[in-house]
């Protein structure tokens, strides 16, 4: 461990405002991505799963 | 993206003679949208949790075993995501314009589509890339930004991957657009080189690499070890984004065929 305490960690010498400017936009941008490919995911399986409940229900409508 | 297109006819002839044709053990085999989508699930969770662990190690190394910088103090932390992030956006490029080139060459589906799957997450990383040098170049240099060529050339990456997925978007027939786009990424693949050596070949006031492939790097070994451990971790994390976009990019793209509903079924 190379640091005396959390503060000192937190203060990074100085240079907190780069040094964790840089990492939480780092982590914020991956965590974004991460959720929108999730959505994306969520999107077309809920769009697949609306055709495939019209398909059924048509096709229970024109069954005699 | 839910409307029908014209692909939807195209894609199930494809299908439909994907199927007459006898079986045959060969890499095209893995080209097929409906045999690739399985394999990247399965793949998915394996890169996302080395991604992490990779993640965790590298930080734990930059932001606590690696020393203090002599010349920069702890701003020099930022190199642990900067040149990480860097590096990935060039070769991210590189394999984005791989596969654009094989969807030219050989008119499969899936190079088109995991072109595209590739170009938001090279598009992040460039973004990062030019982000964190922004705030390392503040208390190092002095300055958010100069026009040099290292940051100049770095800046066009991002605007070729915002131009491949604009272009992309913009035409509605999804393998026209696959090709076009392709034709983008190839043009472009020439502005990678260019960043590279940019700090050789002209005078930028972006320092030159410390990390080559012909000699030792010029740094501490913690600090080298934490670089190439960050490295990695955002390596993975891209197969895995890449992975798990193009699956649904397939969904998309795909959601005309049979094999689609059989899935979507299978979900409930």
């Amino acid at each position: 461990m190379i640091w005396h305490s959390w503060s000192d960690f937190w203060a990074m010498g100085g240079y907190a405002l780069y040094v964790w400017g840089s990492y939480a936009v780092t982590l914020g941008l991956i965590a974004t991505e991460v959720v929108m490919l999730a959505l994306r995911k969520r999107n077309i399986l809920n769009h697949l799963g609306a055709v495939a409940h019209q398909k059924e229900t048509r096709s229970h409508e024109t069954a005699p | 993206m839910t409307q029908p297109t014209r692909e939807a006819a195209t894609m199930r002839t494809s299908t439909d003679l994907a199927w007459g044709t006898p079986r045959r053990w060969s890499i095209f085999q893995f080209s097929s949208p409906q045999t690739f989508f399985p394999l990247a699930g399965k793949m998915v969770p394996y890169f996302a949790a080395l991604a992490l662990v990779l993640g965790a190690v590298g930080l734990y190394i930059g932001l606590f075993v690696a020393p203090t910088d002599a010349q920069q103090g702890d701003a020099y932390r930022i190199i642990f995501i900067h040149v990480a992030a860097a590096w990935m956006s060039m070769f991210i490029y590189v394999v984005m314009a791989f596969w654009a080139g094989m969807c030219l060459v050989f008119n499969t589906r899936l190079s088109g589509m995991m072109a595209t799957a590739l170009a938001p997450t090279g598009a992040l990383f460039t973004f990062i890339a030019l982000w964190t040098g922004s705030l390392w170049g503040k208390p190092t240099w002095g300055t958010w930004w100069v026009w040099d060529a290292r940051l100049t050339s770095e800046l066009i990456l991002l605007f070729l991957y915002f131009g491949f997925i604009a272009l992309h978007a913009a035409i509605e027939d999804a393998r026209r657009a696959d090709r076009a786009a392709a034709v983008l990424a190839l043009v472009g693949v020439v502005n990678v080189p260019i960043i590279y050596f940019s700090v050789k070949w002209w005078n930028t006031l972006h320092q030159g690499a410390s990390v080559s492939l012909t000699s030792a790097p010029t740094m501490a070994a913690t600090m080298f070890t934490g670089m190439i451990v960050m490295a990695f971790a955002f390596w993975m994390y891209t197969i895995a984004a890449a992975l798990a976009r193009v699956r649904s990019i397939i969904l998309e793209r795909e959601r005309h065929a049979d094999w689609v509903a059989e899935y979507a079924r299978s979900r409930g």
